[in-house]
């Protein structure tokens, strides 16, 4: 049994919550040159430009990348052969946020869901935990920005929709989403499981590096060919009008009911803020 | 592509209807930010009959919720946030003599009618582009409701604020022209 002190997992949130939001992951900025290489629409290039010029002025002067620092999302992956000590898990999560949010200058974006007065920390944070084997805590943090999160939604298909009732709606969601979610976006797809479980799909979907392999091949598939679809809507970069509508889709999928085909739809902007740890 | 245009605050009707869609703007001048729960308090004023914080006439609100500024930075990052959800608001603002908004995403039908009928242009920032956008901000202060925070009403100083004509006077629409131009099959 390894022990590890809760303290160690603050200051790691800590650090995560600042880098994720000023620090744009290399694959993202990857996808930006590709996309500027295809992209037809010249204001469409003109906006792609300035997205990369952003990332770099972000993370030159350590400011944020969007003044979106989003909802805290923190997924957790705690080997089953590690004792905790210290404190409690989640408070020492929230005092990771908490930290980090304020020491970073970061937007505080939650709030009362009736008076939305603002809990002024941005806890509390979403944490998801999963027990793995091993003596390590795997720590990733993922902020969600609201404008995209809003453009995102779950439905329970019936069985006889099938494959192409999935990308059918998938495909429409994102026309729906129009200019909202700031394209070009990333959509994370969760196929299977229960209301609630598709939609986790759905967002952990959206951690995978972009332009890596689905290593389920009939996925890889599936996603190269929404992509295709949604890339032919014509919504664009930031919805003026263009090739670039979205730079990837990532499914993610598990045995539902026999009675059910549950999908979720999470729509991530181009801001695909993530970091991950070990301990 | 065609060069910029520089405009200065408070717009004219003559600065506004000389805009089309896709122009590319470079906004000069004061303007003030405002969003979901500003909106609400502004709107509760009209409804109440009382005077709005700040002279609206030739005025452009950009919706925006700004990140804490660091020491030394004039302003935090500040990209536009989504329009749609200040749509409830903006036609009775439009009415007062609101020139300009700045944001992201599709107007509703009611909106886009009010800047029609009242001479008023609405305008796209980058979204996400808050590290960059926040440069061009050199001087801010807080005019109306601090203690909504980064919520809080707030009159910026722009130099060349760069943001796209989404709807002109004449009821275009960027967003549905652009989709129809690279929409395939």
């Amino acid at each position: 049994m390894r022990e590890i002190d809760v303290k160690l997992i603050t200051e790691k949130v800590k650090d995560l919550c600042m880098e994720a939001n000023t620090d744009l992951g290399g694959d993202v900025l990857e996808a930006f040159d590709r996309a500027i290489e295809k992209e037809e629409s010249p204001l469409g290039v003109e906006i792609l430009k300035e997205l990369k010029e952003n990332a770099r002025i972000a993370r030159d002067e350590r400011v944020a990348i969007c003044q979106d620092t989003g909802f805290a999302v923190v997924f957790i992956e705690l080997g089953q052969d590690v004792h905790l000590i210290g404190g409690d898990l989640k408070e020492a999560i929230f005092e990771g946020v908490r930290q980090g949010y304020r020491d970073g200058y970061l937007r505080k974006s939650i709030c009362h869901p009736f008076t939305r007065a603002n809990t002024g920390d941005n806890t509390p944070a979403i944490v998801h935990t999963e027990i793995v084997p091993g003596d390590r805590v795997g720590i990733t943090v993922a902020p969600k920005g609201g404008g995209s999160e809003n453009m995102s939604r779950v439905v329970m298909l019936t069985p006889s929709d099938g494959i192409s009732g999935i990308k059918r709606y998938v495909v429409q969601r994102v026309k729906e989403s129009g200019s909202n979610p700031c394209p070009p976006t990333i959509v994370g797809v969760g196929i299977g499981g229960t209301f609630e479980l598709a939609a986790f799909l759905a967002k952990k979907s959206l951690l995978r590096p972009l332009e890596s392999k689905n290593p389920d091949p009939e996925l890889d598939q599936l996603e190269f060919e929404i992509l295709t679809e949604i890339n032919k809507l014509g919504i664009g970069p930031q919805g003026l009008g263009g090739r670039t509508t979205s730079l990837a889709v990532h499914i993610l999928m598990m045995p539902c009911h026999i009675a059910s085909l549950p999908l979720a739809v999470n729509i991530q902007c181009h801001a695909q803020r993530h970091k991950e740890a070990v301990i | 592509m065609t060069q910029p245009i520089r405009l200065t605050t408070p717009l004219s009707n003559e600065d506004v209807e000389k805009l089309k869609i896709g122009n590319r703007v470079l906004i000069n001048g004061v303007i003030f930010t405002g969003r979901d729960a500003a909106h609400k308090r502004l709107s509760d004023l009209l409804k109440e009959g009382k005077e709005l914080p700040f002279d609206i006439r030739g005025q452009i609100i950009y919706y925006v919720g700004p990140t804490p500024a660091r020491p030394g930075q004039v302003f935090g990052s500040a990209g536009p946030t989504t329009s749609y959800r200040m749509d409830a608001y903006a036609p009775a603002l439009i009415q007062k003599g609101l020139k300009g908004m700045i944001g992201k995403g599709m107007r509703s039908d009611a909106v886009k009618e009010a800047m029609k009928k009242h001479q008023a242009v609405y305008f796209a920032a980058t979204g996400g582009a808050g590290a960059l956008l926040a440069k061009r901000v050199k001087k801010a202060e807080v005019v109306a409701y601090e203690d909504l925070g980064p919520e809080a009403i707030r009159r910026l100083e722009v130099e060349d604020l760069p943001v796209i004509v989404i709807n002109d006077v004449r009821g275009n629409d960027l967003y549905i022209e652009g989709e129809k131009t690279y929409r395939k099959g």
